[in-house]
Order: C-alpha cells, then structure tokens, then sequence
C-alpha cells in the first residue's frame, strides 16, 4: 500500500475544526509500551527486530480496529515517503531514521497510529482536532485495552509500564496539545508563557523541532512527567493550562488590533500577497507568512482564503509532500521553485477580487 | 595486525559494503562493538537525561567506586552500566530491578516519585519475574531454532504461551 492514499485528505490535526480551533489546532495522546518477551529496542538485534515486527504485527492485526488500519513496512518505504508520513505526523521522526524492522499502522482517517520498533516497541497515539482531550484519552484507552488482550506488556507492579528510557516510566504517558500563538509571538511575551509552563512541569516544544523556535508559530506543550499521576490527573494538567493560554493569546490578539489595527492589516496582507507571487520560497518562509495569514483571518483582516485551505498549505507545502505531488524527488532549490508555483496556482484570486473583500 | 583506532590487536576484520564501495577496516573487539552499533540519535531529553545521571553519579562516588558501578551487567540483556549512562537507553525490562539502587535517585530527579499510580495492564498481568523468563527463554528459543533443534525450539515455545498466559513455571 502506497502512502498515497492519504494525499487528498488532511489529518485531524490540521482539519481547524472543533472546539477552539482558531487557536488550538490539536490534541494528542501518546502511550509507550514494551513487550515482556523482547528485550528494549537497544539490545535487539536485527533478528530480535525483525522477530519482534513480525509478531507484534501479526497478533495487533486481529485486532478490528488496527486490521482495518493501513499498514507500513517502514524499513521498505523511500526516504521521501517515511518523510511524507513524518510531514503528516503520523510517524515520529526517530521511526523514519531509525534502521532494521519496523512498521505503523495508520487510521485511514489518520486520527490514530501504532508504531513498531520506534523508542520503545509500541508507540500509540491518537490525535484530534480541536482541543479533545477526553475523546482521544477514551480511543488510546480502548486501544491499549485491546493490544494488551493480545500481547503481554512489560509492567513492573511498583514503576509501571517499563520503557526504554526512565523519563517516560509509569503510565508511558504524554499528553500535548498543539497551539497557534502567533499574538504572543508578536508581542514578545511567548518566552514568558513558556518560563511559567516550565515551573509546572510542562514541556513547550516548536513544531517540526526542538527548543523554543517554532515554525509558524505553532507551539506544542505536554506533560514532563509520567510517574506518580494517573492518566486522567495528566489530562487534567494539560487541558486545565489550555484556557489559560488562550485567553492569553486573545488578549495579544485584541492588543495588536487595538494598537494597530491598520499595521497588522498590513502586515498580513503583505504576506499573504508574498505567498501568491513569490518564484521561490523557502519552507521556514512560507510557515512563517502563513502563520500570518492564518492570524488575518481569525482576525478578520482578509477574506481571501479560509483556514481549511490555509491548514493544507502548510502541510502541502512541506519537502516531502511537494515531492509527492510532483511526482519526482527534487532538490532545495527545485523545491523551492515547486512551493511558490503551488502556491501561486492554490491562492490565485478571480480577477478583480481584492483579497480585502 | 592491529586495531586502526587504538593500539590493540585487531580482532574483527570487517568488509563494509556499502552502496558501489568496498571498504575493510580493521579493529579490536571493543572499537568494533561501537563501530558495528547502529548510531543513535540523540534527543534534547536524552542528553539532558545523561548529564543528570552524571551529576548525580559524581555525589558522594569515588572515581574506583563510578568504574566498579560501570563494569555491572545486566544478566538478562548483558547490558553494562556505562553503556546505559552513555545512552541513556535502558536494555531490557529486568534493569529497573537489576539497577534499582542506581536508578531511583534518578527517577526521583526525574519525576519526584517512585511509584506508579494510573492504569495496570487488566487481561495479562503476569509477575516480573516470569517477565524476565520470558526474555531468556526467547532466546534459548532463537538459540534452538540456529542449531536446527526444532523439539527443543517448540517445547520452549510452549512455556512461553503458558507465561504468557498468567501461569508460572
């Protein structure tokens, strides 16, 4: 099965629909887990790998819901096509470089997937759009129930479900939620959001990277902790500093129109028409001016475009998908070329039409 | 012949091949384990995680007491210490209880407390220590099934289904 399938859909996270959803883009819950019979993933041996993907493989299959899912062999997928599912987040980064046996399966929705041979053996996530914290806990918990009527975890009565590495110990649990917050970007108070988050033990990570530098604005914040809380005080720890985030950023939001309503107009007008008629730009670039833009129209500065089509830009417009859309691998420079022609023909207004009205 | 990163008698000669090129190098057991080991990305929280474990190593540790803890090995996985503090990956299950003593300061630093509270696996609860017979009897399986001693292989393979399913041996 080619990647493919999924091309003429987005995924929940980047559907900008449910509750919150100009600000909250998604929520997601992760599990780790390891199976009792196998050794961690950094003693097996390519043997052990290969043993271990097939046989998990074949026993979560029975499962209903995961038979019905899209598997992936990732060791036998090109590099552009473990990179196009990295784009989609449907796989981590650490799946698409790691080396021996492994695999995922993917929801056809892409609202849940099961990694093999990732960190630990399983990684399962389950993602939503909006902020839905309570309905992606209740799909993994019904998932983990199932896995665990096939397969026999690694569980240590006094530390939990045992991972490869001790930071995840306990529930295997991580909680996060992706955010917009390009007004606490532009008042320069992001760092400050991010200080306090750390004293409560909540970890702030940039899309598509590590640290505090985001692309376009997008910020994901998650619990640091695995151990000592249950799942449901974990969710509760997230989702109670959510509201108090947004209300943070629309308080930037109503800042920057009240001060200068007509600059940040602007502002967004001018990335948007940079978008439309670019010969080549750059990846970090076009996330930059579409988190712009993507601000404008929550803001009603333009009512050009609308945020579903804005969501699929920023996917489509990423190396791996402009690649698959034009059909062949293509260098930096090509790529660049490739974005701003895309660009061009996915913004291209009526004539006459000012993207004002 | 000797070892091409250090001065040791080379023991593993390697061919590498890989795309069009052919290349052989030469070296001693110890550098060819790292160079055979596949790399390892390194995260932000792993290196994080190998400097906590190294500060914390450093109170109240000679250096011969740090060298003796880095010699301990794992009798299930076979991994050392120093290769856990080195990659801050642990190797199998048994080594939260193998090195429990060194690990609790740790995940007290991590996550101010050692004891689990939330969800238990609810269809296939079995003890840590059938856990830990799982893993070698795997192995002697794997063993069995290389020297072509199928019997052996399958009586194996069913004491593992009867682990698996909550039984001991």
């Amino acid at each position: 099965m080619s990647v493919e399938r999924f091309a003429n859909q987005v995924g929940p996270w980047m559907r900008g629909t449910g509750p919150q959803s100009d600000i909250v883009i998604s929520s997601r819950v992760r599990l780790a887990r390891n199976v009792a019979e196998f050794p961690f993933m950094m003693r097996c041996n390519d043997i052990d790998r290969a043993n271990l993907e097939a046989s998990v493989s074949r026993r979560l299959r029975e499962i209903p819901l995961l038979g019905e899912c899209e598997y992936f062999n990732v060791s036998s997928l090109k590099p552009v096509d473990r990179q196009y599912l990295v784009e989609r987040q449907l796989i981590s980064r650490e799946l698409a470089d790691n080396s021996g046996a492994r695999g995922v399966f993917v929801d056809r929705d892409e609202s849940f997937s099961v990694m093999i041979n990732e960190e630990d053996h399983l990684r399962l996530q389950v993602m939503r759009s909006g902020l839905d914290f309570e309905a992606a806990w209740d799909q993994i918990n019904a998932l983990d129930d199932a896995i665990d009527e096939k397969i026999c975890y690694a569980f240590h009565p006094q530390y939990g479900y045992l991972t490869a590495c001790p930071t995840n110990v306990g529930t295997g649990m991580r909680v996060s939620v992706m955010l917009h917050l390009p007004a606490l970007v532009l008042t320069k108070q992001i760092e400050k959001v991010f200080r306090s988050l750390q004293k409560i033990n909540l970890a702030v990570r940039g899309l598509y990277g590590e640290g505090s530098q985001a692309m376009g604005d997008f910020y994901q914040i998650s619990n640091q902790l695995t151990l000592g809380k249950s799942e449901y005080e974990l969710l509760k720890q997230v989702g109670d500093v959510v509201p108090v985030i947004i209300s943070y950023e629309r308080k930037a939001r109503q800042f920057l129109l009240d001060g200068s309503r007509e600059d940040l107009q602007r502002q967004v007008l001018k990335a948007y028409a940079t978008l439309q008629r670019s010969g080549q730009i750059s990846s970090e670039e076009t996330m930059h001016l579409l988190s712009k833009v993507r601000l404008g129209i929550n803001l009603e500065l333009i009512q050009a475009i609308d945020i579903p089509t804005i969501n699929r830009l920023f996917v489509h417009t990423q190396p791996a998908h402009l690649q698959k859309l034009r059909g062949s691998e293509m260098d930096t420079a090509q790529r660049n070329k490739a974005r701003a022609n895309y660009l061009h023909s996915q913004l291209e207004q009526p004539s006459g039409d000012s993207p004002l009205s | 012949m000797k070892c091409q990163r250090c001065d040791k008698q080379a023991a593993f000669h390697i061919t590498d091949l890989t795309g069009e090129e052919v290349s052989s190098v030469h070296l001693c057991p110890a550098c060819a384990k790292v160079y055979l080991e596949p790399q390892q990305a390194k995260t932000v929280e792993t290196s994080s995680l190998i400097s906590m474990l190294s500060k914390q190593l450093k109170v109240g540790q000679t250096a011969e007491q740090l060298a003796a803890l880095d010699q301990k090995v794992c009798p299930i996985c076979g991994i050392s210490f120093f290769e856990f503090r080195k990659q801050g990956r642990l190797g199998c299950p048994h080594d939260y209880t193998f090195f429990t003593e060194e690990l609790e300061p740790l995940i007290v630093n991590i996550h101010g407390v050692t004891t689990h509270k939330g969800k238990t696996p609810t269809h296939r609860s079995i003890s840590s220590e059938s856990q830990t017979q799982l893993i070698q009897l795997r192995r002697q399986m794997n063993e069995a099934v290389e020297k072509e001693d199928y019997e052996q292989a399958s009586q194996i393979r069913d004491l593992i289904r009867k682990l698996e399913s909550g039984e001991s041996l």
